[in-house]
């Protein structure tokens, strides 16, 4: 657990693979082997290969073999399984993190979607500049009083 | 795995890693940053999606993934017509993409319950994503519809060209589940359409045959760009 506490998300390397919920079971198999499950992002999501190397790497570095790696996508991952500490790394990082995720996801064309703090100021006056931003689970924000822009870390 | 099911998923995956291919096309030349981004994105999302159908299919076969996206050739895909035909401007582009993901939200809504489960686990987390694209598409059809006067011809155009095309969806193949998609589709289409000013032709949509692998000739180009590699050089890897 702790080995795995030490790797990176290469995207947004502040938070760890654990932060980020993405490590779904850790099993040991005596005398040195161990499988970890692990749960994708974005289906798209070009990272999840270079963790999956990362994981047995780091695995096979400390000795552990066989290190067996397996994906599960069921339950689908969501940002409520970012852990509190993660919350605040992101923010402390520049990103503004995200908010818990509505019951009823809405698909109301041009709805504002959710009130987003500017990581920066705190400001709450903050407008959408695109859907999409620098990684698949990120939006593009711009703050109106600090006049920063900044990544919203979508609620998914 | 019975071959109904195996057809189905290379069904799937064609269709997004074909729409995928043609969104990535436009990386670099969209009209402004963001929304080249975004295109991108979708295509991300796309391709990802691809990739899973893909690999539950290979499972069956001992097949690879990158053998079924590389090494098969136009009559072997079971794409929709609509997903393969060329970007042209930017109308025809985002009307092809919300055409294409308001079926992908009953498709998957409806995979949901399918009684496979590795299926069921695809659609229920792609449909995350998709919800996504369905705004983002819905959003650029109004601003174009109801927007400039220039905008709203594009947009007929586009109508004109791709709506004979979107048929195809809700005509079911041998390999495919029978569902009734249609109506919540035309509902959602309408909805949107309404707000840009749009309005549901009354010409039959009646073009079809991609399923069953007879192609538009546009597939051919698409996939002589997305295999160049594998063609040139094959077996070669990263």
């Amino acid at each position: 657990m702790d080995l795995l506490k030490g790797i990176p998300d290469p995207e947004v390397p502040v938070l760890s693979i654990l932060d980020l919920g993405i490590v779904r079971d850790i099993r040991l198999y005596p005398p040195s082997g161990v499988g970890v499950i692990i749960t994708p992002t974005y289906n798209g999501c070009p990272a999840l290969d270079v963790i999956r190397m990362t994981i047995r790497m780091t695995l096979e570095a400390e000795g552990f073999t066989p290190v067996e790696i397996k994906t599960t996508l069921s339950p689908p991952w969501t940002t409520d399984w970012l852990s509190e500490e993660a919350l605040e790394k992101l923010k402390a990082f520049g990103i503004a993190p995200p908010n818990p995720v509505p019951a009823v996801c809405h698909l109301d064309l041009f709805a504002p979607d959710e009130g987003v703090a500017c990581p920066r100021c705190g400001s709450f006056h903050t407008e959408l500049v695109s859907r999409f931003g620098s990684t698949a689970c990120k939006a593009l924000y711009r703050c109106l009083d600090c006049k920063e822009p900044f990544d919203y870390f979508k609620s998914h | 795995m019975d071959t109904h099911l195996y057809t189905y998923l290379l069904h799937l995956g064609d269709n997004a890693l074909i729409l995928g291919h043609r969104n990535s096309e436009w990386c670099g030349h969209a009209p402004i940053l963001e929304q080249d981004i975004a295109l991108t994105n979708i295509s991300l999302d796309l391709i990802g999606q691809a990739r899973l159908f893909y690999q539950y299919a290979a499972e069956s076969t001992g097949a690879t993934e990158d053998r079924l996206a590389y090494l098969r050739d136009v009559f072997e895909f079971r794409n929709c017509l609509l997903v393969e035909q060329p970007n042209g401007d930017w109308a025809h582009t985002i009307l092809r993409q919300f055409f294409f993901s308001a079926y992908q939200m009953e498709l998957y809504q409806s995979l949901q319950h399918h009684r496979d489960e590795h299926l069921q686990a695809i659609a229920a987390k792609s449909l995350k994503e998709v919800r996504y694209h369905l705004r983002w598409s819905g959003e650029w059809v109004v601003r174009l519809g109801d927007g400039t006067k220039e905008s709203r011809a594009r947009m007929g155009l586009a109508l004109e060209d791709l709506w004979m095309y979107t048929g195809e969806f809700f005509k079911p193949a041998t390999y495919e589940p029978a569902l009734a998609l249609e109506e919540p589709w035309r509902f959602q289409v309408h909805a949107v359409f309404k707000e840009a000013g749009l309005e549901i032709p009354s010409a039959p949509a009646f073009q079809s045959g991609g399923k069953m692998g007879i192609h538009s000739e546009h597939l051919g180009y698409v996939l002589a760009d997305l295999q160049f590699l594998q063609r040139a050089y094959p077996g070669s890897s990263w």
